[in-house]
């Protein structure tokens, strides 16, 4: 199956809007394909979506491109996907542990340095502002941040109101990955504290959202004034446990 | 000037590089902190109207969490846990990345590798890891110093070899161009004005000879300079 066919079918199957729920992790990530592009949120560990990645590490697709913050600084877990050699590409702004020595006996930073895995960085806003405007049907913006370094390289540069901007294209992914803290069967998720970070834009930027949830309610459950993703975004709903750990990016 | 040897003087220890910055501050502003010694602010502000911006999507970032205040969920940009202040507020990345580079942070607060005489900084790529230079840690750092309204950098003087991180010319990769206003490090505090850099203050004990030994462009003395007071 390509990426577009799953992308077919999952809208010629969708026919319970009330009712997003899967049973399993396994069956929610059945359908990506290979080469499919995921967006994966949370940063460092706050709002992760583990259980998901785990199920992608043993559902196997290959030749993948992640768009996350980071491989494996407080996110070890993807590191497996890396171990498998699932990944072709990676799309980050802090992707490297900061310890030079800590980061040189990982599984990604050895594949980056070996060329076998192509990392594009961009500034943490703009790499979540690319995927707002993939979300919002904006093909791209001007962002002054960049400017003067090598972030510019090869970018459109154009002044507005005698300063410097340059051209950053969205980003449309295949599939997000995005935890909340709750969720209903239609959807809606709220974060909790910190672990909403780039979970909301993600969502809205990817064809398929699939959205692991802490606590999975009916429709009605949630107040409708304190929803923070809409429905609409979502594709898919499981329910995982709250995972348990403390990481560290050193 | 010796900038190839290796110099070393003995200057104020981190937390007090933080604690100089921190009276720098004024009151009634919204501050982003870096990684590394602009961490070590958030001590010595405590009680003060000052609010603390976390990038992963928090303002009025309290105090360092401790045993059972620790929540996976609640976590500063650096990754360490930390605590809710009565008026903290959370939101998305891309809302925070709105608040930064829409200009509403007064000032920033980063760590660096090179800073230079005209207020270009350097810090999010070390050569010295090996790495081609279009890929490494950027963060949130660029979009910050682009976009505060005003840029501090508090840093050791020196790299750990004794090497100027003060430079005529930066060599590693850029942060920001021309936004750097204030620097503080562990021999003196600089301030980047339109004829290079202004020697303000220096750390007790220490000479202008001193501190210009281990700064590679010429300093320009302030007619009023002083000692660190803290």
């Amino acid at each position: 199956m390509t990426v577009t066919d799953a992308i077919h079918a999952e809208i010629e199957g969708r026919h319970n809007l009330l009712d997003k729920v899967y049973g399993s992790i396994d069956e929610a990530l059945a359908d990506i394909p290979n080469s499919a592009i995921i967006a994966i949120g949370g940063f460092f560990t706050a709002g992760t979506p583990v259980h998901l990645v785990q199920g992608l590490a043993e559902q196997g697709a290959r030749d993948l491109t992640l768009i996350c913050q980071q491989m494996g600084p407080g996110n070890e877990v993807l590191n497996q996907l890396i171990r498998n050699g699932q990944v072709k590409k990676a799309i980050c702004n802090y992707p490297f542990y900061r310890s030079a020595s800590r980061g040189a006996n990982t599984p990604f930073e050895q594949a980056v340095r070996a060329g076998k895995i192509e990392l594009e960085v961009y500034p943490m806003g703009t790499f979540i502002e690319k995927l707002r405007a993939g979300g919002a049907g904006i093909a791209g913006f001007y962002t002054p941040t960049g400017v003067g370094t090598v972030v510019e390289t090869g970018k459109e540069k154009k002044t507005f109101g005698g300063r410097e901007y340059l051209l950053e294209l969205a980003l449309k992914p295949d599939y997000a990955f995005v935890y909340a803290h709750k969720g209903d069967r239609t959807g809606n998720l709220i974060y909790r504290k910190t672990a909403r970070n780039y979970n909301p834009e993600m969502a809205m930027a990817a064809r398929i959202t699939i959205a692991s949830v802490e606590e999975l309610v009916e429709p009605g459950e949630l107040s409708p004034d304190c929803i923070h993703t809409p429905g609409i975004f979502v594709q898919r709903v499981v329910k995982v446990e709250r995972p348990s750990y403390y990481p560290t990016i050193e | 000037m010796t900038t190839t040897e290796a110099k070393r003087f003995e200057g104020l220890p981190r937390e007090l590089i933080a604690l100089r910055c921190a009276n720098e501050l004024g009151d009634g502003i919204y501050v982003n902190l870096g990684i590394g010694i602009p961490t070590l602010i958030s001590n010595w502000i405590e009680g003060r109207d000052i609010v603390l911006e976390a990038e992963i999507g928090m303002l009025r970032t309290g105090p360092i969490a401790t045993d059972d205040e620790v929540d996976q969920d609640l976590i500063n940009a650096s990754c360490q846990p930390v605590t809710e202040l009565p008026g903290s507020s959370y939101f998305s990345d891309c809302e925070s990345f709105a608040m930064i580079r829409g200009g509403y942070m007064d000032v920033c607060v980063l760590g660096a590798l090179q800073v230079s005489e005209k207020g270009d900084m350097a810090g999010w790529n070390n050569p010295d890891r090996g790495f081609p230079g279009d890929i490494g840690n950027i963060g949130g750092s660029m979009d910050l110093a682009a976009n505060s309204k005003k840029l501090y950098i508090c840093m050791e003087h020196t790299a750990k070899d004794g090497r100027p991180k003060i430079v005529r010319v930066c060599t590693y990769p850029l942060t920001v161009k021309g936004r750097v206003n204030m620097l503080f490090t562990d021999l003196a505090v600089i301030e980047v004005v339109k004829e290079g850099l202004l020697l303000r203050e220096i750390a007790p004990g220490l000479t202008v000879e001193d501190v210009q030994s281990v700064t590679e462009p010429r300093l320009i003395i302030a007619h009023d300079l002083k000692e660190i007071e803290l």
